[in-house]
């Protein structure tokens, strides 16, 4: 079987399988690959901005005033071992979201990450013990039917056959 | 003032630039192999895509917009403020990607915005 897509590039590309069960596969595959790196997001991302958040507090506010001002400012950001930590997991979380992004949707792959509010109050809730309202509760709930909707629709819609 | 500017540059340049990420990820092609040389060797073709500069240079405003507004917000207030990018970036993908979205997409991205904003009432 003999199938022509066409990408954004405008590069016609042309791909050989053998048949109808290659082709599940790869269907299968590109699910599972997508549902992988996302899931990578979810936990990475909001890491990340807790991790900068928890290290910019113990800098303080910045004071842009003046030249040595500002790199001592940037001295201190760089020499935090908690701003590292959050600058790993932002860049974990990019290498999947490039990668996600090479063949899906970004109008599936964006919402379908919001699931990092619902993994944020789960957590905040089950391990740190916090204190979550009903109304984010109510919010958490409405994410994950909206995630849950974006993901019954096709990952890619801008290549054919996939 | 500046702290509304630094909201709009998180909001505005960080969509901006994923949307940029998300075109020259597609003019790269779909990733198959992530064997780590394999993604090691991917990064020079990476960089040659100029829209991956373009949206490189827009996500880091919004990395150091977000840096600063961190430094006199709070994590919670910062974070759900890109909540507002949800109907940009479908928006965007549309018109800028060519991408399909369904009556059933905007449905689950009209959730998606309206879930975290009650999460942002939720908080405060």
């Amino acid at each position: 079987m003999f199938l022509k897509n066409r990408d954004l590039a405008g590069n016609v590309q042309a791909e050989t399988d053998g048949g109808f069960p290659s082709r599940m596969k790869t269907s299968t595959d590109l699910h599972f690959k997508t549902y992988l790196l996302i899931f990578l997001m979810v936990i990475f991302g909001p890491l990340g901005n807790v991790f900068l958040g928890k290290g910019m507090k113990e800098l303080g506010p910045s004071s842009t005033g003046s030249i040595t001002g500002v790199v001592g400012f940037v001295f201190h950001v760089i020499s935090s071992g908690t701003i590292w930590l959050g600058i790993a997991s932002l860049l974990t979380f990019f290498v999947a979201y490039t990668l996600v992004l090479s063949w899906a949707d970004y109008s599936y792959v964006q919402p379908a990450s919001a699931a990092a509010y619902g993994m944020v109050a789960l957590l905040g809730h089950f391990v740190l013990r916090e204190v979550v309202s009903p109304l984010r509760w109510i919010g958490v709930i409405l994410i994950c039917c909206g995630v849950l909707v974006v993901g019954n629709t096709p990952p890619s819609t801008t290549i054919e056959g996939k | 003032m500046i702290v509304l500017i630094l909201y709009l540059l998180i909001v505005g340049a960080g969509t901006g630039g994923e949307l940029c990420i998300a075109r020259g990820m597609k003019v790269v092609g779909e990733v198959k192999d992530f064997r780590p040389l394999a993604l090691l060797g991917l990064i020079p073709r990476v960089l040659r895509v100029p829209w991956m500069w373009a949206g490189v240079g827009l996500m880091a405003t919004a990395f150091f917009s977000l840096l600063a507004v961190l430094s006199k917000e709070n994590v919670s207030m910062v974070v759900p403020v890109t909540a507002l990018s949800y109907g940009a970036g479908a928006l965007g993908g549309k018109l800028f990607l060519n991408e399909q979205v369904t009556p059933r997409r905007w449905a689950g991205v009209l959730l998606v915005c309206v879930g975290v904003a009650l999460v942002i009432v939720g908080r405060s």
